[in-house]
């Protein structure tokens, strides 16, 4: 068991940030809005946050920042999708080749320069507990903070009246129409929440993972968030546990590589990828036998309040 | 006080809209990257100056303009073919990577020393190799519904570390001093070029695909089928047309167009394969695919178009000292644009006068 702490402790800080993605695409795809482009707000996420975390000398500033920019670029994709009606995957391949470009012009000048990230905050008392203390407990404040919000999350979209509101926002926009709601509304509320976290998600990597920006840096987790989404069914406790046994995938090939294998690093680069499918054909087949399905009804689809269905 | 205009459906789109509407959309795209060179303290004027001088402004600028509207032309047909039926290939640019490594691998272990035969050997590898790696997906798609933009997409990053895996690994040549390459190709794998330019014939394969997807689409059962899936797959299903065989030899056909793309690009253009070396046509075609409408003729001249930002995106680099993601910023913003735009296509705003 001894062996595995450190696996696991790095499953948990290396899951966090595909885990802050993935909670704010469900929170954006239980509003029946599809964001692909989560890849393209991580990558703005981890240069905001880092080049602000370098001027101001505070990541919490660097990591709120990352958060804004998050808002503000998804609150474009919500205007395309929600207010033109334009297609919500073109529009979120749109937001990744914008994101991923503009984080490598802006950031090119950054590349190599070093920070002062968030440090790891062991909790008292709990991470003296013996095994569970040293994975769970012994990490940075972010960690923690996704802790909070994968409960509050659950909580949130299952037993609240808001929550209530936003399910059937995603299956029957003209339900809450009638209830004299606005559809529009809500959607760019969640849009643009699920968009700053997915940003947060990739500021966790430059400000507190990596403590260094690199272009590229997320090399496709935005994509694999969106995969977890499927794999966790719309719920935010199972998309935890996806997202940490990503974690687990990565940061075990990060030490066979470091035991010096001869394995071919490309091929075990693969892994996260290969899992992927692997994970997505697994549950689809499930769901084919007629298990849950969980995709919000109206996903994808937009709401013109003046024509028919 | 009552709103001053309404919205209303267009009950029929005329038909100066098919070509205004995208070309006011990437003025305005141009506009907004105006906006940002700005912001960079680059005077936007002397920056598309340079862009269009470099891509359109002499002979040998047009050529390299046409050299990568080849890939973009074949890449941008393959995911349009896809897109019609409303099936996501996101991963041309993996089956791009699975056609020349198919390629290179036919002239490393099958080479035969005559053009005629070893090319088309190469080009059909190239059709397989990159029509299994969509078809895969495909296949996932209409068994099990899985999701194909996701499957896809991760089959983007597969395909390109295992093309590292060969260029550093088993395929590198010996003699590069240690530089991460193929072994040069021989004479006879190499596809001909056009006088003293870098165009090779791909350029005849990507405009008769064309075509042929043109007559496909117009006036055969099939491409008539493919529309209806992609239109409204309940009637189809109820037409008895049978959309999970379509869905995999559709994605067949898209992933082996693609794979051409990537044979051109290694027996046209570099001899040999580095790492990196599509960079990123198979997403610059969806770009491609959205703003042709999906139409085969038009995917010739939006990517030539397209063609001339990334040639005027590396003088960009060269004169203005701009990094290449610039381009990749202003491809994002055309996207942007493209999208709304679609909005004016479909509406119209109707301004109520004061009396009414």
């Amino acid at each position: 068991m001894e062996i595995l702490v450190p696996i696991l402790s790095a499953a948990i800080r290396s899951g966090t940030p595909i885990l802050y993605a993935t909670l704010g695409e469900i929170l954006t795809e239980k509003a029946g809005v599809l964001n692909l482009g989560l890849e393209g707000l991580m990558l703005l996420g981890a240069f905001s946050g880092f080049t602000v975390t370098m001027v101001t000398g505070n990541p919490w500033v660097g990591l709120a920042a990352a958060f804004c920019v998050g808002m503000a670029v998804s609150a474009l994709h919500a205007f395309l999708c929600v207010t033109m009606g334009a297609n919500q995957v073109v529009s979120g391949l749109a937001i990744t080749m914008f994101g991923t470009g503009m984080s490598a012009l802006l950031g090119k000048a950054y590349v190599g320069e070093t920070i002062r990230g968030l440090g790891i905050l062991p909790v008292p008392l709990l991470a003296k507990i013996p095994l569970l203390g040293p994975v769970l407990f012994n990490h940075d404040p972010l960690v923690y903070l996704s802790y909070v919000l994968v409960g509050l999350a659950c909580w949130f979209i299952s037993s609240t009246r808001w929550g209530l509101t936003l399910r059937a926002v995603g299956e029957n926009p003209r339900a809450v129409d009638a209830a004299g709601l606005s559809v529009v509304r809500l959607r760019y509320a969640y849009t643009m929440v699920g968009g700053g976290l997915a940003a947060l998600g990739g500021a966790y990597l430059s400000v507190v993972y990596t403590q260094m920006w690199v272009e590229m840096m997320t090399a496709g987790r935005g994509w694999i968030a969106v995969a977890l989404v499927i794999f966790g069914i719309w719920n935010p406790l199972r998309a935890a546990l996806g997202s940490y046994l990503f974690g687990g995938v990565g940061a075990l090939q990060l030490r066979i590589q470091a035991a010096g294998t001869t394995i071919p690093a490309p091929l075990l680069l693969m892994l996260p990828y290969i899992l992927t499918i692997v994970v997505l054909v697994g549950i689809s087949v499930r769901k084919g036998k007629g298990i849950l399905l969980g995709a919000p009804a109206a996903l994808g689809q937009p709401f013109h309040r003046e024509e028919r269905d | 006080m009552k709103p001053r205009f309404r919205i209303e459906r267009r009950l029929e789109v005329p038909s100066w809209m098919n070509w205004s509407i995208p070309a006011g959309a990437v003025a305005v795209a141009l506009a907004a990257g105006a906006v940002l060179l700005s912001f960079l303290g680059v005077s936007p004027l002397a920056a598309y100056k340079a862009m269009v001088q470099g891509s359109l402004g002499d002979a040998w600028g047009i050529s390299e303009t046409i050299v990568k509207a080849i890939p973009l032309t074949l890449a941008g047909l393959a995911v349009g073919l896809a897109f019609t039926m409303v099936v996501w290939n996101i991963g041309a640019e993996g089956q791009i990577v699975m056609g020349a490594l198919a390629a290179v691998a036919v002239v490393r272990y099958a080479f035969v020393d005559n053009s005629l035969v070893i090319l088309s050997l190469m080009f059909l590898a190239a059709c397989i190799a990159g029509g299994l790696w969509a078809g895969f997906a495909g296949f996932l798609k209409a068994r099990w519904n899985v999701n194909e933009t996701i499957t896809t997409l991760m089959m983007n990053y597969i395909a390109i570390l295992l093309a590292d895996y060969f260029i550093y690994g088993p395929w590198r040549d010996p003699s590069s001093l240690g530089f991460p390459m193929t072994t040069p190709f021989p004479d006879a794998a190499r596809l001909p070029v056009l006088g003293g330019t870098r165009v090779h014939v791909g350029i005849f394969l990507a405009i008769g695909l064309a075509i042929l997807f043109r007559v496909l689409y117009r006036w055969t059962k099939w491409g008539f089928e493919l529309r209806v899936i992609g239109n409204n797959p309940n009637a189809a299903r109820y037409a008895g047309i049978n959309d999970l065989k379509n869905v995999v030899l559709a994605m067949f056909l898209s992933g082996a167009v693609a794979g051409i793309a990537g044979m051109t690009e290694v027996a046209g253009l570099q001899g040999r394969l580095q790492p990196g070396f599509s960079g990123g046509y198979g997403f610059t075609a969806i770009i491609v695919a959205w703003l042709a409408r999906l139409n085969p003729m038009a995917t010739i001249l939006v990517s030539f178009l397209l063609g001339a930002l990334l040639v005027g995106g590396d003088t960009l680099q060269v004169v203005m000292r701009l990094p290449l993601a610039s381009v990749q910023v202003l491809q994002g913003l055309i996207l942007f644009c493209v999208l709304g735009a679609e909005f004016f296509r479909n509406y119209r705003i109707v301004f109520i006068r004061g009396g009414e």
